[in-house]
């Protein structure tokens, strides 16, 4: 069987903008990803060292905040399902599979290195920046948050800033 | 009207939502090609700007789609959730984001989707997130200033720029569609093809182009269904017959004293007013609070009749009307003004010994009538004061 092509962008962006415009009908609020693994990792390290979270001011309030734990968070609930979604995407479109995607210049180790270094980049700016490009960039756009539309701008702008200087991970 | 959580949907079955929502989320970001990592940085080096198509395509939708809900009503904008700004950690974390981004490959929901149909680098990914977001928990006490400072609340951008929300709008979506055309000539050049759009496409993207236009247009042309109310409550108020709605004050008090649990009063004056007098079991809703969803509830029980008064009967009248679109409740007017009813149920002069046998047994009614209700309130003092409805606050983010 022959992967399948992607949707075209434009049509995939009005579906994705729809997906959102009912989320904040339902909900109030718009879609999110890094609060979900804000969630994980912190109930996590408050279940494994309690003394240490109790004097980590920000994890403390934290979980003074969200007393339920990642099982009831709205944001949990919705990565999961972007899990199922994009699972069921794949296999509609014939693009599961173990893989690894690389730049043509580097191993595949360097590129596994180079993922969790910016996973822990995003991570961490997407906890300094109050959400990522999901709940700050697209959501805060829908709704016209000025903080929103200008983490956007930081993101895309810092990314254009850096891409030179990483062109190596990237291109022949 | 929405938002429909939690007045509408209770706040368990909006965790169901949440993974309906991902569902939809997690399909559409894998079938644009999200889950691929040279296709999210083509970005940043020209050769592919699906992410850019995508991100603004969906942004500008969602944007257009809530302005027209507003506009037509079904949706609450005053509810909605709006990231606050903070404006040096909002720069400096998309900085850093930005930076993670061209390094990692991805970002946090898409490198989920790539995760989930099995590419490592997506995992990875995922991973060094949770480490990025520990790291910040415990270096937190060295980013809390930068974390807190320039605290600047809910700003939307319009207002920052001082322009009405729809110009914005139109702005926004112009900038889209530009950038666009524009993205679409440097892919050209990058990749080193002339590619011609199909006859077809041409004239399906401008017919969406026209469309968005068009609702923006429509949104901004006509009235928003407040100021609607309020000219079709206006127009009501000079032309439709009041007067058969209009309840005398001994009436209601008879109707205090033996159905006290079947009648809402509804003082429609100010909190000043209401706390000076009021009448027996009244609840205080000033007139311009009036459309705040908190007292739907109340102003909609099907079971329930409300009385509405006020000081001056042309506002409470108003308060009829209001009521009239807001619920399915039958609803009255009391004739006399409070200071009458003061007057009749707690001043009550004795008539003098010519009275006739009329004015003898009114009197007598509105003195039963008066210590009845004083009996009453102080017996439901507990379980009939008004419940202080909570304003939901939504809480957000990512």
């Amino acid at each position: 069987m022959k992967t399948q092509k992607y949707m075209n962008p434009y049509l995939a962006g009005f579906f994705l903008g729809l997906v959102l415009l009912a989320t904040i009908y339902v909900t109030g609020r718009g879609l999110g990803a890094s609060g979900a693994v804000k969630s994980v990792v912190l109930s996590t390290v408050v279940k494994v060292a309690p003394e240490h979270s109790a004097n980590t001011t920000y994890i403390k309030t934290y979980s003074e905040e969200h007393p339920h734990g990642p099982l009831q968070d709205w944001l949990v609930f919705e990565v999961i399902g972007v899990i199922i979604g994009a699972f069921i995407s794949g296999v509609i479109s014939n693009r599961v599979g173990i893989k690894l995607e690389r730049g043509p210049k580097i191993t595949n180790r360097t590129r596994i290195v180079a993922a969790i270094i910016g996973g822990a980049l995003f991570g961490l700016g997407s906890q300094l920046g109050r959400g990522c490009t999901s709940g700050a960039a697209l959501s805060g756009m829908a709704v016209m948050s000025f903080g929103g539309i200008i983490t956007m701008l930081a993101i895309f702008g810092s990314g254009y800033a850096f891409a030179y200087f990483f062109r190596n991970l990237w291109l022949k | 009207m929405g938002p429909l959580v939690p007045f509408i949907i209770s706040n368990e079955f909006n965790l169901i939502i949440a993974l309906l929502a991902g569902i939809g989320f997690g399909f559409v970001l894998e079938q644009a090609g999200f889950s691929s990592t040279k296709k999210l940085v083509g970005l940043f080096y020209g050769y592919d700007f699906t992410v850019l198509k995508v991100f603004f395509t969906a942004g500008v939708t969602a944007m257009i789609g809530v302005l027209l809900f507003g506009q037509i009503g079904i949706l609450d904008l005053s509810l909605i959730y709006i990231n606050p700004t903070f404006l040096w950690s909002a720069l400096v974390g998309g900085a850093i984001m930005g930076l993670g981004f061209i390094v990692g490959g991805f970002c946090p929901g898409t490198s989920v989707c790539a995760a989930a149909i099995g590419k490592l680098d997506g995992l990875a990914f995922v991973f060094g997130s949770g480490l990025g977001v520990l790291l910040f928990a415990e270096g937190y006490p060295m980013f809390e200033k930068i974390f807190l400072a320039e605290a600047w609340g809910p700003v939307l951008m319009n207002e920052k720029l001082g322009m009405s929300k729809i110009l914005f709008a139109f702005l926004l979506t112009a900038v889209a569609f530009a950038s666009f055309y524009f993205t679409r000539l440097v892919e050209n050049r990058v990749n080193g093809i002339q590619s011609k759009l199909p006859k077809d496409k041409v004239i399906m993207y401008s017919s969406a182009v026209g469309f968005a236009f068009l609702i923006l247009t429509a949104v901004a042309i006509t009235p928003d269904s407040k100021s609607r109310m309020e000219a079709r409550i206006n127009d009501e108020l000079s032309h439709a017959d009041l007067i058969s709605v209009e309840v005398p004050g001994d009436k209601l008090a008879n109707e205090i004293v033996n159905n006290y649990y079947r009648i809402n009063i509804i003082d429609v004056r100010t909190p000043e007013s209401f706390k000076a007098y009021h009448l027996p079991f009244a609840i205080n809703i000033p007139i311009d609070k009036m459309s705040d969803r908190q007292w739907k509830n109340i102003l909609d029980q099907k079971h329930k009749v409300n009385y509405f008064y006020a000081d001056d009967q042309q506002i409470a009248r108003k308060g009829y009307l209001m009521a009239g679109y807001m619920g399915k409740a039958e609803n009255f007017l009391l004739k006399d003004s409070p200071s009458n009813f003061k007057k009749m149920f707690e001043v009550n002069e004795e008539p003098g010994s010519n009275a006739g046998k009329k004015e003898i047994d009114i009197y007598n009614f509105r003195k039963k009538a008066a210590s009845d209700m004083k009996i009453l309130v102080d017996a439901l003092k507990n379980s009939t004061a008004p419940v202080l409805v909570k304003t939901t606050k939504i809480k957000g983010g990512c």
